[in-house]
């Protein structure tokens, strides 16, 4: 999709300026520019960019970290024998074993706890669940067993764990599966949290969550599972991690900035773009990537720039991510702003079966476009 | 605290609490470990050289086990450390108490006095590469564990030089092989058997003891720790510390069985006499012996009792008798029960147990002193921040309570 949206000069020169080097996913992104778009260039005729869907990606990500720490184990419902709920981990049982790709009774709360210990005994877990709804039975081992063992062990004690899963909008399968925990997650200290939504990103973060020796949450979603994105040559080697905390603008423009993340992301680019045929107006969007931390320097620069400020997410709205957005617009932004910042989110509901409804609780497209005129008075 | 006893014996009452009628007429654990006995004349003079003690006939019971052998090998040498360690624990404890009571110590304080043989044998039954994990009531799991007394009591006091750096207080505590000190209520249980799983996935021949009290054992959680303990065969020996409370809730107005070892189902249990520490150790060494075989789990009872309430701000009197607590603590207690029988046994003379005494409660007196001398931390932001994340890995900055007071690391 993104392929039909991008330019492929727009594509080369966005693959060129990402940070590729090998190295540790917490270390500032300092390389130079040069020095990545000259490593491109000398594999260049190795073939380029090719196509991967997110679950490829997740799965050459798990499959890398498996092969080069021995200390990295999978764990969770379906994940071996099923080859994973939703195929991600397919193939990980006949390549690394049983002792290290693990089918978990379903006790979320249990399993999820277990693989804390064990991460606090030294080892490099990634848990996953089925679904993030799930984890809310283990959201207390995640917040007060995971991530605040650190501080409150004065340091002393720390918990390299990855809990990965789907998490928000999935199609048709009403309130208890549709859920996003982003701004959970997101307000707890002592967590990480990404949301990855190309292939890129998969691949990226979650190779980056597993380094990381911090808890960190990887907020997938299913519906992106399936999409294919072009996947650049640096992100197929196996030393490709995306450091955190820092956004990435997909799309540039001069007239509105829109921060979203996940499955939004794309629809905010088509949405862009279709405002931009019909009106000539460019709209910067960016993908957040990470969401703790957050990368509100990239999101400062960017309003400066265009003085508007759009939040693209699919969650609750109350104390969502959008509003964090906002008041983030609110404290760091405001002189920069010509107009109040406004959010996109989820509807203020349980998320209903039934289709038309369905689709009057989450945003899409033609709505996000529809509302980018308003706001822009187009 | 309880000087003031009553003279009605209630140890009938207690007693249907945690044992079942039918157990009682059978040989059954009590908390009264008069039984036990040395052969004066095969303890040896020298404190290294190995003896034989035999425990209580009351000692255990067990579920779907064979018994523990009801001999323990032993040293003079470890009889007094076990002594010592369980006259400083309580000491520490009490010093505890005073602190708190001159509001010294902030928030929740949760003391063990009267269940100091629980985690004394245990100590002695494990060594430095086992692991041990616990919920709240930690403090004389730390100390055994190998943290220092002013390390302990200078976390309790929020000191920079506590154990936690002032970051943890009472509940959060963690040393090497020690993995908490952990606040909610069941949920350190897993976390245990994810450290087993961890010496498994090592193939380590250690185990990880799991403890938790007889309120934690309703906890869903707990049961789904024991389910993937015996599917996998973790080296996990799971420990209901049965103090009879949970809180102020006798185990019999919470609990469906109060019998806590048969808890496991399908893992077999064992039932140990919690206040005399020889069966302990026998015990959980009996307990080790069988996880690292590769047998998978246990589930441990160890039925003891709090002296003090549940926490500081519980006197304890109102959900139990003082006469109950009294009587627990004058025909119980595991201190002057392993006191008594060291001078039976001729292990010790009255003049030597009285220097332990003494040494043990000056050694724990001048680290309490050390500790309330130790400086609180600096109230700086760099120190407020600090390890929120493993060094070198943190965000770029954290927010402060205005935008403002932003950390950059």
């Amino acid at each position: 999709m993104s392929r039909l949206l991008r330019p492929a000069s727009r594509l080369l020169s966005s693959c060129a300026a990402r940070p590729v080097a090998a190295r540790s996913s917490f270390q500032s992104n300092t390389l130079p520019r040069i020095a990545s778009i000259a490593a491109r260039r000398s594999y260049a005729s190795e073939g380029g960019p090719k196509e991967y869907t997110v679950r490829e990606a997740l799965n050459e990500a798990l499959a890398e970290e498996l092969e080069s720490n021995p200390k990295v184990f999978v764990l969770g419902e379906e994940v071996a024998q099923y080859n994973g709920a939703y195929k991600v981990t397919k193939g990980l049982l006949d390549r690394f074993g049983e002792d290290r790709i693990i089918d978990t009774p379903i006790t979320e709360s249990g399993f999820c706890g277990l693989a804390v210990g064990a991460a606090l005994a030294g080892l490099t877990p990634v848990c996953e669940f089925m679904t993030f709804n799930f984890a809310m039975q283990a959201i207390d081992q995640i917040v007060n067993s995971a991530a605040k063992t650190h501080y409150m062990s004065g340091g002393i004690q720390p918990c390299n764990i990855t809990f990965r899963g789907p998490n928000g909008f999935a199609a048709g399968v009403a309130a208890q599966h549709s859920q996003d925990y982003s701004a959970w997650y997101g307000s707890i200290p002592g967590l990480k949290v990404v949301t990855p939504w190309s292939a890129e990103d998969a691949k990226g973060l979650l190779k980056a969550a597993i380094r990381d020796p911090n808890p960190v949450c990887v907020l997938e979603n299913e519906l992106l599972y399936g999409q294919s994105f072009p996947m650049s040559e640096a992100a197929q080697k196996d030393d490709f991690v995306i450091p955190f905390g820092k956004a990435k603008i997909e799309r540039s423009g001069k007239d509105l900035t829109i921060v979203t993340l996940s499955r939004c992301v794309g629809q905010s680019l088509i949405a862009a773009e279709n405002i931009s045929k019909k009106y000539g107006v460019e709209c910067e969007v960016i993908n957040l990537r990470s969401i703790k931390p957050l990368d509100v320097e990239t999101i400062a620069k960017s309003v400066k720039k265009t003085h508007r400020l759009l939040a693209v997410e699919s969650g609750f709205p109350a104390f969502g991510v959008g509003s964090e957005i906002l008041a983030l617009g609110m404290e760091y932004m405001f002189d920069y702003l010509d107009a109040p910042a406004q959010r996109i989110t989820g509807a203020e509901v349980p998320t209903p079966y039934a289709q038309g409804l369905e689709n009057l609780s989450f945003p899409n497209e033609p709505m996000i476009e529809a509302y980018i005129a308003k706001m822009l008075r187009l | 605290m309880f000087s003031r006893a009553l003279r009605t014996n209630r140890a009938a009452p207690l007693r249907s609490n945690a044992f079942s009628k039918a157990a009682l007429v059978k040989r059954t654990v009590t908390t009264d470990a008069a039984s036990a006995h040395a052969d004066k004349d095969s303890v040896p003079e020298d404190d290294v050289k190995p003896f034989q003690v035999h425990l209580s006939d009351e000692s255990f019971e067990t579920y779907e086990l064979d018994p523990p052998s009801y001999t323990l090998d032993t040293t003079k040498k470890e009889l007094k450390q076990m002594y010592y360690d369980m006259v400083a624990t309580r000491r520490m404890e009490m010093a505890a108490d005073r602190l708190y009571k001159e509001k010294k110590i902030r928030g929740f304080c949760h003391l063990s006095t009267g269940q100091e043989a629980v985690a004394t044998g245990i100590e002695h039954a494990l060594t430095k590469e086992d692991d041990v994990i616990t919920a709240y009531r930690c403090h004389g799991y730390a100390l055994m564990r190998g943290a220092t007394v002013k390390s302990i009591i200078g976390e309790l006091l929020g000191r920079r030089e506590g154990i936690a750096y002032g970051k943890g207080g009472s509940m959060h505590m963690f040393a090497k092989g020690f993995y908490g000190g952990n606040g909610i209520v069941g949920a350190q249980v897993p976390v245990g058997a994810g450290l087993a799983f961890a010496h498994k996935y090592r193939g380590n021949k250690n185990v990880s003891v799991a403890l938790y009290g007889d309120g934690a054992s309703n906890q869903g959680q707990v049961f789904e720790a024991f389910n993937m303990a015996k599917l996998w065969n973790l080296p996990v020996l799971f420990g209901c510390e049965n103090n009879k409370y949970g809180m102020g809730t006798a185990a019999n107005r919470s609990s469906a069985l109060t019998d806590y070892y048969k808890r496991g189902q399908y893992i077999p249990g064992l039932k140990v006499n919690g206040m005399d520490v020889l069966a302990v150790k026998a015990a959980v060494k009996h307990a080790k012996d069988y996880a690292t075989a590769g047998n998978g789990p246990l589930v441990l009872e160890y039925v003891t009792y709090r002296y003090g309430g549940h926490s500081m701000s519980d006197p304890g009197t109102t959900y139990r008798t003082r006469e109950e607590i009294q009587r627990m603590r004058s025909t119980q207690d595991p201190i002057a029960g392993l006191k008594q029988k060291l001078i039976e046994w001729n292990v010790v003379s009255e003049e030597e147990i009285k220097n332990i005494d003494k040494e043990a409660r000056a050694d724990v007196d001048k680290e309490v002193a050390e500790a309330e001398a130790m400086a609180v931390p600096d109230s700086t932001p760099q120190i407020l921040y600090e390890d929120i994340y493993v060094r070198g890995s943190e965000p770029q900055f954290m927010r402060g309570r205005t935008t403002d007071e932003n950390y950059y690391y």
